[in-house]
């Protein structure tokens, strides 16, 4: 029986030359191949400093949600309201773990000089949403309908003034702090975390130094090399305790 | 909702600041920075648990 493709299920003409097939090539590029969610690491992300990073993901993840659902009450509702005052509890106490991680974050890309190997746009994007958060969580303190928000938008309103940008935005108009806060700088910060998690997954987590990142062997699904493991990583020996052995075998899940 | 204008209307204690000369912090600031350093040095220091090989009992 012949199974020639009919009029309605041949291809058309256009392939690679279509602005589609063209996107998506560019977008298949971007990553190499099987990075974008690997499965493996390098043996020597098995620390502790390497946690940092996702964590304070982690934490952006539920600042993002439960901001979510203080737009749902709005302020009466998380002044007044027992849940209310819950989820404001869970957003603010979410930042502060967001911020606590992400500088212990920098603090140990800073002294693995994180920038080596064509990862300086990485280390400038996650500067940028460093400062780009600092700029959404201030917007938050103004919003709080308090007297601490007043205190804070009225001393933060003569400093900026002083700077010579107050004339750009008004600290002390809630309104524009509430838009601020919950609309443009998050999607602000959520872009340049989106790019530099795009950079993080491009160009490999940086290895500490004297180390070097392996050839993109960490495949998915690729088998557990079984020789010895890289030249940069030293060889366990018999005078090496477990914990040694533990850091320097040839790969693990991440 | 007196009590929540009461809240609100009671502005929250400054709290206990510690200065060293022209440095002037809070001494829940400087705790929470503490707390940071030292989780620092544990994640630098304490060696990270070993993964278990595949078909291995965790």
């Amino acid at each position: 029986m012949s199974t020639r493709p009919t009029e309605s299920t041949r291809p058309v003409a256009g392939g690679s030359g279509t602005w589609t097939a063209k996107l998506t090539a560019w977008v298949e590029g971007l990553v190499p191949k099987g990075q974008w969610l690997p499965d493996r690491q390098p043996a020597y992300v098995a620390s502790w400093v390497y946690v940092f990073g996702v964590a304070c993901l982690a934490s952006l993840v539920v600042v993002i949600v439960s901001g979510l659902v203080l737009t749902l009450g709005g302020v009466m509702w998380w002044h007044s309201s027992s849940v209310g005052h819950f989820v404001n509890s869970v957003h603010l106490w979410s930042v502060e773990l967001f911020f606590a991680t992400m500088v212990i974050h920098l603090w140990g890309k800073f002294f693995m000089a994180a920038w080596r190997g064509h990862r300086g746009l990485t280390w400038a994007t996650g500067a940028l949403a460093f400062f780009g958060s600092l700029g959404t969580a201030f917007t938050g303190y103004l919003i709080q309908t308090n007297f601490d928000s007043q205190w804070i938008s009225t001393q933060a309103k003569d400093g900026l003034n002083a700077a010579g940008i107050g004339a750009f935005f008004n600290v002390m108009n809630v309104g524009q702090m509430v838009l601020w806060h919950v609309s443009l700088l998050p999607l602000v910060v959520g872009a340049i975390v989106g790019l530099h998690l795009l950079l993080v997954r491009r160009r490999g987590v940086v290895p500490p130094i004297g180390a070097e990142a392996p050839d993109r062997m960490m495949q998915p699904g690729s088998p557990r090399p079984a020789g010895p493991p890289e030249p940069s990583a030293p060889r366990p020996g018999p005078d090496m305790s477990s914990d040694e052995r533990a850091r320097t075998s040839s790969g693990t899940r991440s | 909702m007196s009590n929540t204008l009461a809240a609100a209307t009671q502005p929250t204690p400054a709290g206990a600041v510690v200065q060293w000369g022209f440095l002037t912090i809070t001494v829940a600031n400087l705790v929470t920075i503490l707390a940071m350093l030292l989780v620092f040095v544990l994640a630098v220091l304490l060696p990270f648990p070993a993964p278990h090989e595949e078909g291995e009992e965790p």
